[in-house]
């Protein structure tokens, strides 16, 4: 694999915070190659981010970089983008910040298809508080606040965004980084609300807990786990049982609302924006 | 500045105008009585100017689409009443340590929690003060006429980009629904104040020298902006030091501006015996009281009217503790800028309160009944 383009991280903020074992690093390296192989400009990439692990990301990425509060990442980049539809804007996020405490904005953001990149790092547990059960957290498995194992049932999220409105939803896994990076290009691409689900080990906060050993194993687990949907869609629904579908879940087309707002409006501008 | 043409209208509807006049493009709400006029005149007026008008999904949603849009480069405007300014609170917090330019209007109706939504009150003055956790500076306007919410929102914008603060509109259900005339600048002039267009190659976001104006996302200065304790170039940092240093930063701005921010009125005797203090929609009733009682009957009465409530006009106060027997705060709560009021009169000045809080504004008769006792 090549070489990180240094151009695109803050190098003198490194190393990261994460954990060893932590696949937050390899889904933000996939996120650069992607931004790097789409050729954006430097200056038109923004990352906007959340709270928690993943959202710390955004810090070590050289752009023009946005972390705001929990859960509320996509409401700010909506605003950001409805007044600079040119940025081209990833919105990284954790499982627990998209879903739980932002769960309204996710839907509201796919039901408007704003042309955001929403890219969120799933490792099914709060990783920066020590280990709570979020809504991506699989019933049954634990967490310090579910000692017993979890009650809830887990979101489908892409199938959620799929229902809200978004139009292009994928998944990768953090064993698989080629295909990751290649979706969040595909993401990147698409005009209107799309969502990449990075599934991610998290080994200290719910691996440990939950007996599935090292990062390693995790990452075994998960790449034996994944089926892409191409080969899915040729096997038997009962063979998918427990398996992680990875891939463009969907894809389909619908108006753009950053555009369909401008061209509403007659592209009309007496100079609002300042230029700084 | 030119006033060319009297307007009749509401006061919900002058803050909208006088936004726009300032420059202010994008607007982002979410329906909540009694500001709604407020949202649907934006969304009405914007379109027509190349403006963003967005309905978030919520009151949180808002407050962040209106930073958003800001570190955009836009001037921008939200307005709510009581319950969604508590939503707001934590962005709004967000938006003060990460110095992003914003105006918040909060039209006052009758708390707590629901409360009675089409009542007027004056409940949210310590919310506004407190409301978002941590040790923030605030600036706060609250305006007694249509005409005044016009100037104060452009002063409001104008002063929200200079400093990099979020500035809150204190309306009241009063203010807000009444009619009034507003002289209202040439059609199409931009009330604008602009720092200065011109970036320094060296420029830092938070720069330790003192205030920067802010560089909009999408030109090419790659910082970094967060809600954590930041050093100069918006990175995180957790050493005592440079957290001690932060903090003092975003207070210190409103010091060295502070006669630019804090805007009192005073009318009346020159040397009174009773003062009034208050603010909002309650100084119209004690405009009256001076009206009857120092322009007809000379009695030794003055009014100090706060444009300002954050940062408190401490030394306006003081002044007249020094002249006065007696302060009178009338307010329609339970009595909360009369804690500030007695703090810096420091005991050289009686504070008396004078409360309304069933949802009716205080009279004249009310404020001059209980002034008649010292006159």
């Amino acid at each position: 694999m090549k070489q990180l383009t240094q151009d695109f991280l803050r190098t003198k903020k490194l190393p990261h915070i994460w954990c060893p074992g932590c696949g937050n690093g390899i889904v933000t390296a996939a996120l650069v190659r992607a931004i790097e192989r789409a050729g954006f400009n430097q200056r038109d990439v923004v990352i906007v981010s959340g709270i928690g692990c993943s959202s710390r990301a955004a810090g070590y990425l050289n752009f023009n970089t946005l972390h705001t509060t929990h859960g509320r990442a996509l409401a700010f980049a909506t605003g950001l983008k409805m007044a600079r539809p040119e940025l081209i804007i990833f919105v990284i996020m954790g499982d627990g910040d998209c879903s739980a405490i932002g769960g309204n904005h996710f839907i509201h953001a796919a039901r408007r298809n704003i042309d955001l990149n929403a890219v969120i790092i799933n490792n099914h547990i709060y990783g920066m508080t020590g280990g709570q059960h979020s809504p991506l957290t699989p019933a049954g498995m634990k967490a310090t606040t579910a000692p017993r194992g979890t009650l809830e049932r887990a979101f489908d999220l892409l199938e959620l965004a799929r229902g809200a409105g978004a139009t292009f939803a994928s998944r990768g896994i953090a064993a698989q980084p080629r295909q990751l990076e290649q979706l969040i290009v595909r993401a990147a691409n698409h005009k209107g609300f799309s969502v990449v689900e990075a599934l991610s080990p998290c080994p200290i906060s719910y691996g440990r807990r939950n007996k599935l050993g090292g990062a390693v194993d995790m990452l075994r687990e998960m790449k034996n786990n994944a089926i892409s949907v191409e080969k899915a869609s040729e096997m038997d629904p009962s063979e998918l049982e427990g398996k992680i579908l990875t891939g463009v879940i969907y894809s389909t087309e619908a108006p753009e609302f950053s555009e369909e707002y401008y061209r509403l409006i007659g592209n009309r501008t007496d100079g609002g924006t300042t230029s700084g | 500045m030119a006033e060319t043409k009297p307007v009749l209208m509401q006061g919900n509807q002058a803050c909208v105008e006088g936004a726009i006049s300032a420059g202010v493009r994008f607007y982002a709400g979410y329906p909540i009585t009694p500001s709604t006029e407020i949202a649907e005149h934006m969304a009405v007026r914007l379109p027509d100017l190349g403006g963003v008008f967005i309905q978030m999904e919520d009151e949180i949603a808002s407050m962040a689409a209106v930073i958003g849009a800001s570190i955009g480069g836009m001037r921008t405007l939200t307005a709510t009443s009581g319950p969604g300014f508590s939503l707001k609170q934590e962005n709004l917090g967000y938006a003060i340590m990460a110095e992003i330019p914003c105006v918040v209007v909060n039209v006052q109706r009758m708390g707590p929690s629901t409360g009675v939504p089409t009542a007027p009150a004056q409940g949210d003055v310590m919310q506004a003060r407190w409301g978002t956790h941590g040790d923030h500076p605030v600036i706060a306007f609250s305006p007694a006429s249509v005409y005044e919410t016009f100037y104060l929102t452009i002063a409001a914008v104008n002063l929200s980009q200079k400093l990099r603060q979020p500035v809150i509109m204190l309306l009241d259900e009063v203010i807000g629904h009444m009619r009034e005339k507003v002289l209202i600048p040439e059609a199409g002039k931009l009330l604008v104040e602009r720092s200065s267009d011109i970036v320094p190659s060296d420029w830092k976001p938070y720069d330790e020298k003192g205030l920067t104006p802010l560089v909009p996302f999408g030109f090419g200065h790659y910082y970094h902006v967060t809600g954590l304790f930041h050093d100069q170039y918006g990175f995180p940092t957790g050493e005592p030091s440079q957290v001690e240093r932060a903090l003092d930063r975003i207070h210190d701005k409103l010091n060295k501006y502070r006669d630019e921010i804090v805007l009192t009125n005073y009318i009346g005797h020159k040397e009174p015996r009773v003062v009034i203090i208050t603010y909002g929609c309650t100084v119209r009733s004690a405009r009256a009281v001076i009206k009857r009682l120092y322009w007809q009957s000379r009695l030794p009465v003055g009014l100090l009217s706060l444009q300002t409530i954050w940062p408190f006009p401490a030394a306006e106060v003081a002044a007249l503790a020094r002249k006065a027997d007696i302060i009178v705060v009338p307010e329609m709560n339970m009595g909360q800028i009369v804690g500030e009021v007695e703090r810096y009169a420091r005991g050289e000045a009686e504070v008396v309160p004078l409360n309304r809080y069933d949802g009716e504004m205080i009279t004249p008769d009310q404020i001059s009944e209980l002034i008649g006792r010292w006159l």
